[in-house]
């Protein structure tokens, strides 16, 4: 799909070439990840890609065709683009910013306003709030959202995303991150998506192309980078603990139903029948659900002592945090670092209970896959 | 919506009603028989006509040209020469108005035409410094993201550059309506008319009611265009 041959960037007045011979190649329907260390030239590459740059040597092909002879407006309006700054219009509002591109192509006005509202609500932006503001009446985390719908309203075949989750906590990154995925999932764009965060590329990609100082050091698949970095560089940068990294690779429902866990409680059962469910369990505690299957809470040891009464109901207490079975282990094992206990619940979007995690399992799969 | 109009009209209401009430009571009221002949109603209507010919030719020249030449400057072929513009304007503005009146003088000779031009050219510098400052001031990464989603330069200029850019080209008109006011009633000493002539008549005649007519009516015509021009840029930009 795009196709990157010997390609280099010097910049006037520059003796050392901001990209060197580089040569790559994207997949249809892939996620490829460029990471490294700042000033490596992932910015320059992907600016070379929609031709803001002009290469000064090599090919770049897009679909097999010669991108360097195409028209360069024609080409960046098929190919979504979110800048690293996130470069929002100050002066339109929110709608008016996404609409850029449908403008361009002089869409009729209704379809774009159509279109404009769905893509809000894809990146999580409710239309009728945020439509009409300005920019400067937004977030960080929410103008990001907007740059992302900016470069997609039109559903170009290809997006460019140069750190388009850099200017936001992590716990919306992780958010931020696992809509992003999910959105892709129905896609399937082709993705050059560039970060500096080797996490978020492990996480996020189908390849990842690691840089330094301009010049390609190893293109694999996440996986592959993990168990054969190309050298002490590559390795460096993914950092001593790989196997713990590795949980970023894996999802929660993908070792949901392999995971042995005794059955919830529901909120009416008696309390002698639970006390021996947690007697047996290994975190000690057992998750209690009502009668539509939603999670009502957790009874621990402690509880049993410290309350009284007759059902389950009676003696269960608030679960800090939950997790969706889209999120992978990594997320699962923050929030059970933050929550402090040895497991966490898997619900799905109406919070109905749909099994749990627990540390022993992360280490099994560790152990797996290391 | 008539609270609306009322918040708008209101203080340049009230402005003309001053202005209005010191005229009418001189004009009534002379302290003497000089400046009852020097100082009617045809007078005074006059020289605010020729004042606002002055300002309003001198002014539309200056907005087309001073906006027109700022874009020009600020595109990436004339941008050094731009830059340099910057430097002379600054310099430019400290010539005080009446020598530039007075070289016009000696080079084109007397009239209101050539006050027109001096006026015009005078007026000119501010709105064509701001115009390219306001232009180049637009975040480098703005211009890119327009640029990366396909944008063409003449759609990026006026829709991202200019309208970016227009509180400070609009402030850039401000201050040269202010100066071109002022500089205006100097029209007079090369025969260009205007509220300066009240003024240096009654200069001349040490009659200081004449002179505070001129002197109010002008100042009163600046705070009421400055004033009015904002209101309408607060209207048109809602999103700084
Ligand atoms: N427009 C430019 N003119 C001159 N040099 C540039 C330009 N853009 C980038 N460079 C230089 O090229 C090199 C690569 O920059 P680039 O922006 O591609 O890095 P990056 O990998 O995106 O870094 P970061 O992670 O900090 O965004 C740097 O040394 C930078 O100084
Ligand atoms: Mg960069």
């Amino acid at each position: 799909m795009i196709k990157l041959e010997g390609l280099s960037k010097v910049f006037p007045g520059h003796n050392i070439p901001a990209v060197k011979d580089l040569n790559l190649e994207i997949n249809e329907g892939d996620v490829c990840v460029l990471v490294g260390p700042s000033g490596c030239g992932k910015t320059t590459t992907m600016k070379m890609i929609n031709r803001l740059y002009e290469p000064t040597g090599g090919k770049i092909y897009i679909r097999g065709e010669d991108a360097l002879q195409m028209n360069p407006i024609k080409l960046r309006l098929d190919i979504g683009y979110v800048i690293q700054e996130i470069g929002l219009f100050p002066h339109m509002t929110i709608e008016e910013n996404i609409a850029t591109v449908p403008n361009e192509k002089q869409w009729p006005k209704d379809e774009t306003k159509q279109k404009v509202s769905e893509v809000m609500t894809l990146v999580g932006l409710d239309p009728k709030v945020f439509k009409d503001r300005y920019p400067s009446a937004l977030s960080g985390g929410q103008r990001q959202r907007v740059g992302v719908a900016r470069a997609m309203v039109s559903d170009p075949p290809i997006m460019l995303m140069d750190e388009p989750f850099g200017a936001v906590d992590p716990i919306t990154r992780a958010r931020l991150q696992n809509e992003f995925l999910r959105i892709q999932e129905r896609m399937g764009k082709t993705i050059v998506f560039v970060t500096h965060d080797i996490d978020e590329a492990i996480k996020m990609s189908d390849t990842i192309a690691v840089m330094r100082e301009g010049e390609l050091v190893q293109h694999a698949t996440p996986s592959d980078l993990l168990s054969a970095p190309a050298d002490e560089f590559v390795s460096n940068l993914v950092g001593r603990n790989r196997s713990i990294k590795r949980l970023h690779l894996i999802r929660i429902n993908e070792i949901l139903d392999e995971v042995d866990r005794a059955k919830p409680a529901s909120e009416d059962a008696k309390i002698g029948e639970v006390e021996k469910q947690i007697e047996e369990s290994d975190i000690r505690s057992v998750i209690v659900v009502d009668k539509d299957n939603k999670l009502k809470g957790v009874i621990g040891v402690s509880d049993l002592k410290r309350k009284s009464g007759e059902v389950a109901g009676d003696y269960c207490q608030d679960v800090t945090d939950t997790i969706t079975s889209d999120a992978t282990l990594n997320d699962a094992l923050s929030v059970m670092l933050e929550c402090g206990e040895g497991y966490v619940a898997v619900v799905n979007e109406d919070d109905q209970y749909e099994g749990t995690i627990t540390l022993g399992d992360l280490l099994n799969v560790v152990k797996e896959e290391g | 919506m008539a609270r609306e109009i009322w918040k708008w009209l209101g203080i340049p209401l009230i402005m003309i009603a001053i202005a209005a009430v010191i005229v009418i009571y001189s004009v009534n009221n002379p302290t003497d028989s000089i400046v009852a002949r020097m100082l009617t109603y045809e007078r005074v209507f006059r020289v605010i006509r020729e004042h606002m010919g002055l300002l309003l030719v001198s002014m539309t020249g200056a907005i087309i040209v001073g906006v027109a030449g700022g874009i020009m400057l600020s595109r990436p072929s004339l941008y050094r020469i731009g830059r340099v513009m910057e430097t002379f304007v600054n310099i430019g503005q400290t010539v005080p108005s009446l020598a530039v009146l007075a070289l016009f003088y000696t080079i084109l000779g007397l009239g209101f035409n050539v006050a027109v031009f001096a006026l015009f050219l005078y007026s000119i510098l501010p709105i064509l410094r701001n115009t390219f400052a306001g232009i180049d001031g637009v975040e480098h990464n703005i211009i890119e993201a327009a640029r990366g989603m396909g944008m063409r330069p003449l759609r990026i200029l006026t829709k991202i550059e200019l309208p970016i850019a227009f509180p400070i080209i609009v402030a850039g008109i401000r201050t040269a309506i202010v100066i071109n006011v002022g500089a205006a009633t100097l029209a007079t000493f090369i025969g260009g008319g205007g509220l300066g002539d009240l003024i240096v008549t009654g200069l001349s005649v040490h009659r200081d009611m004449i002179i505070v007519n001129g002197a109010v009516i002008a100042a009163v015509t600046a705070i009421l265009l400055d004033y009015l021009i904002g209101k309408v840029e607060e209207r048109v930009v809602r999103w700084a």
